[in-house]
């Protein structure tokens, strides 16, 4: 299948620009969604994905990976995110620009892609970088690595939705990465209910990165300065065919019942008290 | 949204429409080894909701299937249940599930594909979705179906439950996938005496996978289950080291008959297993009793046990947000107030 077996690894590390996971959200009064003139920031578990492809380059040095790329699909200001990205090590960016909602204060969450629109957009560019082929300037794509979820949609799907899309194998919550090069597989272990699973995969696959992959370095300041002349390809949706009309509709978007606290009390007595009033004694 | 032609046609097609507009769900029936995940009880309920028919559907090893498949039959709600059994299910893993998930959805009468959002599930489920080309909906916390017009709204928790959103799957999505918050549904309880018809299907031969199951590593526990105790007693940061939070909240959970459970703090500094944390990136959990000592109670804590029935916490810091959302507080030094609520439990 591939052209030739000492070619290098090409890693596509998706990233999501979300409101800063430290932001208290508040719901706008049309109830069409939140309030999204607050801070933004790259989706935590994104960041993690950026992290882990930049440690496995550095664990296969002398350089068997020969790209970096990050990519987003979002708004104009998405931008900043894929310059975190590059900043943090990546090599190159590809921002799929979708065109700024109309109300800023108003955009609800039902204007931004759904992770079916996403990972379809996703698959297009990686189908279209493996027919241009690494003579043809593109980069066939051996391992795409994304968060597990983004933390404000809270879906969880992109990185599933792309693996059946694409027919490749996929290792969810990953917690530690093993690549092997040269046998061009990765042996990745993942968190799930009550403990973990170790799996081997073969390339090219996806990985969806669970908290405790790794911890996210900060940028320096000369290399968010040098991120600024890396290179950014922009292109629309409909550069790649795809079409990222939201099928899901929201009907609208309100606060949670709010929960009232009771109060405090003054003594671990006073607390047993509380506890047996409402039935709950050793058993 | 919908065009004319839908009126003209509805007096024809009314009778026609009838039966295929009756929903008929999957409920993908997950199991560790044999044993049904509470959560699917759960997701049972929900799939009930829907109005029509419920399939569950087994899958793994022969010894597993015959063993969930024993308790499955007399479950309430489940009219009917499918099962494929091959050695390949044992270790089950998305990408040897998938073309058989894919097989019995393609050209069949399944309006919808529900499942508890257990790891094995959020794996599988959206990537089934893809290959048929539907969307899908995780972890809703309560459901409606119209049946005229084949739509299914849903809510939902975003924002790590700091919003809750009202979406709706139109009639367009063939095959609606959803995932269901455990906490929100009651677990569908054993109808005595009674047994739904059980059907084998053929499992779907996948020899080129490119995923191989290597090992299993379980956290052992004896105290109940995080996700399904009805008592959590849960620690944080200030709890030092994995030896002092062991020796301070379980004899307390022991004594309350309690699951343990932790912050994301404690579970990062390596204080708990990660199995154990709640929280947005962890379990949500609403049992009837979450005790919170030492957490801080940050808005990704919250997330996973704000529907907790009583909450209290004991913290030192008399302004730690989770007294806003505690029924009982106690600013006190938790080394000083665990051991006397052991004592004073006990007598």
């Amino acid at each position: 299948m591939r052209p030739s077996p000492s070619r290098l690894l090409n890693i596509l590390v998706p990233v999501k620009r979300a409101v800063d996971y430290a932001v208290k959200i508040r719901v706008n009064s049309s109830q069409t969604g939140v309030d999204l003139n607050v801070k933004h920031s790259m989706n935590p578990f994104d960041e993690i994905a950026v992290e882990e492809a930049i440690r496995l380059r550095e664990k296969h040095s002398p350089s068997t990976i020969s790209s970096i790329q990050a990519i987003t699909i979002g708004p104009p200001k998405s931008i900043d995110t894929l310059r975190t990205a590059l900043a943090m090590g990546a090599d190159s960016a590809v921002h799929v620009e979708l065109p700024e909602s109309s109300s800023s204060s108003d955009a609800a969450s039902s204007s931004s892609p759904e992770p079916l629109g996403v990972a379809k957009t996703l698959k297009a560019w990686i189908d279209k970088q493996q027919q241009k082929g690494e003579g043809g300037g593109g980069k066939p794509v051996d391992l795409v690595i994304l968060g597990k979820q983004s933390i404000d949609d809270d879906l969880g799907q992109t990185g599933q939705m792309l693996a059946g899309l694409l027919g490749w194998g996929q290792a969810t919550y990953a917690s530690k990465i093993e690549l092997d090069v040269e046998k061009k597989e990765a042996k990745v272990m993942r968190e799930i209910d009550g403990g973990s699973e170790e799996v081997r995969v073969k390339l090219p696959m996806i990985v969806t990165t669970d908290l405790r992959l790794n911890e996210p370095r900060y940028a320096s300041l000369p290399n968010i300065m040098k991120a600024k002349k890396k290179p950014v390809e922009k292109l629309k949706p409909s550069d790649l065919g795809v079409d990222l009309t939201p099928i899901m509709e929201t009907l609208k978007v309100t606060e949670p019942p709010k929960r009232v606290g009771g109060g405090k009390v003054e003594s671990v007595d006073e607390l047993v008290e509380k506890l047996k009033e409402h039935g709950f004694t050793a058993v | 949204m919908l065009p004319r032609p839908v009126f003209f046609a509805r007096p024809i097609l009314a009778r026609a429409y009838a039966s295929p507009s009756s929903p008929h769900a999957l409920l993908f029936l997950d199991h560790r080894k044999g044993v049904i995940d509470p959560g699917s009880l759960s997701a049972l309920t929900a799939a009930s909701q829907l109005g029509g028919q419920v399939t569950g559907l087994v899958v793994g090893s022969n010894d597993h299937v015959t063993s969930v498949l024993d308790k499955a039959k007399s479950l309430k709600g489940l009219t009917s249940l499918l099962h494929s059994t091959s050695d390949v299910y044992s270790e089950p893993l998305p990408e040897t599930i998938s073309p058989l998930l894919e097989k019995i959805l393609s050209g069949s009468q399944y309006t919808h594909v529900v499942s508890t959002p257990s790891s094995l599930a959020k794996s599988l489920l959206p990537r089934v979705a893809a290959r048929l080309d539907v969307p899908a909906v995780s972890e809703i916390t309560s459901l409606e179906h119209d049946a005229a017009s084949n739509s299914t709204t849903f809510t939902r928790p975003i924002y790590a439950g700091n919003a809750i959103a009202t979406v709706r799957l139109p009639s367009a999505v063939p095959i609606k996938f959803f995932t269901v918050r455990g906490t929100s549904f009651d677990a569908a309880p054993l109808e005595e005496g009674k047994e739904v018809p059980i059907q084998a299907v053929d499992p779907v031969d996948v020899s080129d996978s490119p995923t191989q199951h290597l090992s299993t590593n379980l956290a052992k526990s004896d105290r109940p289950d995080l996700s399904v105790a009805s008592r959590v007693v849960s620690g944080g940061r200030p709890l030092k080291n994995a030896e002092t939070f062991e020796a301070t909240l379980y004899p307390l959970a022991d004594v309350l008959g309690a699951a343990v459970g932790a912050s994301r703090a404690a579970v990062d500094a390596g204080y708990a297993d990660n199995s154990l944390q709640v929280g947005q990136t962890g379990k949500v959990v609403a049992p009837e009793l979450y005790m919170a000592f030492g957490i801080s109670g940050a808005i990704q804590h919250l997330a996973g046990m704000k529907d907790s029935k009583l909450i209290v916490a004991v913290n030192k810091d008399p302004d730690a947000p989770i007294f806003q959302v505690a029924d009982v507080g106690l600013v006190a030094d938790l080394y000083e107030v665990v051991p006397q609520l052991v004592e004073k439990l006990k007598q």
